[in-house]
Order: structure tokens, then sequence, then C-alpha cells
């Protein structure tokens, strides 16, 4: 399974960095998830480690007492050569329903105009892919997600806005993503999605999980205000499939 | 409880920190300067996890509503219990009624007042520490109840302690960040050679120093940050996470402080002066 070399790194008192090739790549992904999974479940599972993936690294922090940089890279050698015995990861494809409708998806006709393209047209493009999870960081829930359609590629806003409503869908770059919160944001505003990226009452806040894939799907206004109140309500169910490569 | 008849400048209430969600993106958060709330909570005979206020330069005006046993550490803002002088690392024991106001700031910028058994606002995550889209309240605001339990029958071991505060220190250890060997001689020599200044861009964030150092044209792919990395900007400007810092990020993370320069920068402010010194 160990496809990649890796390198490892020291990252001050209370961290270990371990990076793969510098590429995004959905197979360098797929080790760097299968090797955390036995890095979780077998080797390092007694101790209060926290693990972030991202994109081609995942970074092991153990804020109790500092780490034993030598040491424990050969360890990490050691056991990137083992035979994982853990099953991968299961990565779900999470359908994510989003309204495009002008009231929410503030720059779609501006979007339109930069690409040449009708506004159906990038809905259509939009939700023809299934994107990969790389990453959460940015905010709580903040999904980097991979595999955007060439045609949909803008750049940022050239003035941020000081306010993006919760559940913004937006285009950046290669990126696409949703705004989990309220909060300042220079991403061009397609549409919104009616479902918490990242909710404090749930035992598990954030479903969704690096690895696992997003669908988009479109929805009417009407549909949208009522999965917002099914969702306030703790009733809205997710549509999902387990996903195989 | 204690009523919060004036907020202050940015007041809010942090334990240890939230652990276990860097993963979904969620900060660490906790008090920004461990050294000194530890020691607070330490005097008190508080478990390790209680939760303590923290005060940021100017101090609010609070009143306590039931007794017990304070005690404040951190930043020195001329406290004062019902208008007598009260000092730092010192026990004070409080009745119902009396107030608590600041003045003037003497030394450091973030003060911490604790109280027998912490303050109890609720536990979000595993943790009461402050943070915007986790707890309710981001920061103290006037009027606000933080709640916490009546204690008269505590029989303090030590009613007082000698800290020596970490004020004057300007030096900050580090040791090398992952994309530390990116860097050229010239970006080596302004990082070390010379002092940094704070900017006025600090808050629980991040810290933002003042000069710029040569600057880069280094890509990476977006991966995980930690309180007390050194990210450098392509334009040459560098910025120190904090305890609310973002989880992940996309500029060189060059350092990365020691324990203990965290909380010796987050007593610093505006305009102080600052010098890495790398750790062997």
């Amino acid at each position: 399974m160990n496809l990649y070399s890796i390198s490892i790194r020291s990252y001050g008192p209370h961290a270990i960095l371990i990076e793969w090739p510098n590429r995004v790549e959905e197979a360098i992904l797929e080790n760097i998830l299968h090797f955390t999974n036995y890095l979780k479940e077998v080797k390092l599972k007694e101790d209060n480690w926290e693990m972030v993936p991202a994109y081609n690294s995942v970074t092991l922090i153990y804020r109790d007492a500092p780490i034993d940089f030598k040491k424990f890279k050969a360890m990490l050698i050691e056991w990137y050569a083992d035979v994982w015995e853990v099953q991968p990861q299961q990565r779900i494809v999470w359908k994510l329903p989003v309204c495009y409708h002008r009231e929410f998806g503030i720059d779609l006709d501006l979007v339109s105009e930069k690409l040449n393209l009708t506004p159906k047209e990038i809905i259509q493009q939009h939700t023809s892919q299934n994107y990969t999870l790389y990453g959460i960081g940015f905010l709580p829930g903040f999904m980097y997600l991979g595999g955007l359609p060439t045609q949909l590629e803008i750049p940022r806003r050239s003035q941020p806005r000081a306010k993006v409503e919760k559940g913004s869908v937006g285009l950046a770059g290669k990126q696409t993503g949703i705004y989990p919160q309220l909060s300042p944001g220079g991403w061009n505003i397609i549409g919104n999605c009616p479902i918490n990226m990242f909710n404090v009452k749930k035992e598990e806040p954030c479903f969704i999980k690096v690895g696992d894939k997003v669908q988009f799907y479109e929805i009417e206004k009407a549909e949208h205000d009522l999965y917002k109140i099914e969702e306030e309500v703790g009733i809205y169910k997710l549509e999902k499939e387990v996903w195989h490569a | 409880m204690l009523k919060v008849l004036k907020a202050g400048l940015f007041t809010t209430v942090q334990d240890k920190g939230r652990y276990g969600y860097l993963n979904k993106g969620v900060p660490v958060a906790g008090y920004m300067d461990q050294f000194s709330a530890v020691k607070v909570n330490n005097l008190l005979g508080n478990p390790k996890n209680a939760a303590v206020i923290e005060i940021t330069m100017t101090g609010p005006k609070l009143k306590f509503e039931a007794p017990t046993y304070i005690c404040l550490g951190g930043a020195e803002i001329s406290a004062k219990l019902n208008e007598q002088p009260i000092v730092n690392y010192t026990l004070v024991k409080v009745a119902k009624g009396d107030i608590l106001t600041y003045g003037k700031l003497q030394n450091g910028f973030r003060a911490y007042l604790a109280v027998r058994n912490g303050f109890e606002t609720p536990v979000v995550l595993g943790s009461r520490s402050y943070f915007k889209g986790i707890t309710k309240k981001n920061h103290v605001s006037d009027g606000d109840i933080i709640p916490y339990s009546e204690d008269t029958g505590f029989q303090p071991k030590i009613m007082e302690m000698k800290v020596n505060s970490t004020f004057d220190q300007t030096q900050l250890g580090v040791t090398p960040g992952p994309e530390y060997e990116m860097l050229s001689d010239k970006q080596l020599e302004y990082l070390f050679a010379k002092g940094f200044t704070i900017s006025n861009e600090n808050n629980r964030m991040a810290y933002q120093l003042e000069e710029m150092i040569p600057g880069h044209e280094i890509s990476m792919l977006t991966s995980a940050t930690l309180p007390g990395t050194v990210q450098f900007t392509p334009a040459g400007k560098l910025i120190v996470l904090m305890k609310d810092g973002q989880t992940t990020g996309g500029y060189p993370r060059i350092l990365q402080l020691s324990d203990d320069a965290i909380n010796i920068i987050t007593q610093k402010k505006f305009g102080d002066k600052v010098k890495f010194k790398l750790l062997r």
C-alpha cells in the first residue's frame, strides 16, 4: 500500500509532519488516509493524538508532553513499511442540496458574465462533479474541495465582503465550498446550502471527514426553505452513499 | 455568579482549550498565557481545567453575587476590590456585592481572574473556552452573567506566590518550522539578526509583526498550522499564529515558538519588541 515515499519533519515540541509528494492526487490522499487510520486504530490507539490530514500531508499533534522527534521519526518510518492491517477509512459521498436562486447566488450573474457561461450552464457544471474533500480548515467545518471543472475557475473577488451568509456556496480559483458560518470572505457566491456543515449541538458536530466526497444538486427556493426548517429541528435526512474508488 | 457591569476591551472565558476537533477546523482556543493562568488556578487549588477570565489591556467592572475566593495574575491592570488595591498571585476572599475594577495597565497585556473551582459557563465540545461559532458568546459583554459556585469553606494552603513575570523578556525561543529549509541565507539573516515590532494587528488569532523580510515565491499546499507557528507571506510579512488561529494554512511555516515563547508574546502589545532565538 505504501506506494509513495514520505518525508517526516519536526514541527515544534508538540507536532510532527508527514508529507507525501507535493501534488493534489486522489491516490496520494488514499495513501495518507490509510496510513493515518493505521496510526489511529493500531499504533497510536492509546494516546491522545490529534491527526490533521490536508492535501499531501498529515500532522500529528500531541499536547500532553514534548515529542522526542528522532525516536518518533524512526518509529513512523518503521510503521510506514509495515503491512497496514487495518481497513482504509470508509469514504462517503454526501449529496448536498444547493439553491442557486438569485436571492442567494448574488454573484451568479457576474460569474456568468466573466466565465462566458449562462447561469444554467454554471449550475449544470457545478452539479456535475463528485468533489473530493482534501482538508477542513479556515473555519470550523470549512471544506477544501478538489475537482472543480476548469470552466468554473474564477479569481476571488477583488474586494472581499465583510459578511458572507452562512451556507453560501462559492467559487474561487480551483476551489468551491460552503461558508459554514457568517464570516468575511472573498469567494464568488453562486448559491446557498441549507445544511449545517458544523453543528455544535450534535455529538459529531461535523458529519464530513477528509477523504469523503461531495455532490451538489440543485433545489428550488421553496425546497431550500423547507430543508432549512427541517435541519433546524433536526429531522432533515442527508442523502449519502459509500464511495467505491 | 459574576455580574459584568462593564466588559472591558476584550474579555473572554478560557480554560485549557478545546482538544480533538482540529481535523474539523476548530482551533484549540484556551488561555493565551498558559503560564499565568495555570498559576492562578493552582493557588486556588482548582481542577486543572478550571475556566478563568482573560482580560485584554482594559479591564472590566465586575460584581460578585456570591462569596468565594479569587486570584489575579498575568498583566497588572491596577485592580481594586471595593476601591482597595489588590495584587497578583494573592488569594483574596470576596463577599456578595463586592466590586472588582481595573485601572491603568502597568505591565503585560493579558490579565487573568480566577475564582475558586472556576467559572461555569457551558461546556461546548469539551471546553468552556469562548470561540466564535462554537460557544454562544465570543467575548464578554456589558450585563453578562458568568456563573460560578459559592465557596466559603475553602482552606487555602498558601495565600500568595512569588511569580517571576515574563514581561521584560523579549527573546522568543523558536525551533525550525516545516518550511524552514526553504529560507535563503539573506532571509535567515533578517530573521535572526534583527528584532521585530508587534504590529497593531494582534489578537487571539494571530500577532502580525511590523518589519518585513525579503519575500518569496514558494507555493505549497494547504497544511496544518498550530498556535506558535510563524507564517511567512510571499510579500515578506511574518504572522505568528495564536490560540484562536485557523487550523490550516497555505503560507510557509518557517518557525515554531516554544511553549515559553508563546507565553511571552501573548503578554506583548502594539509597539513592543521581540527577537527570535533559535533553540538547538
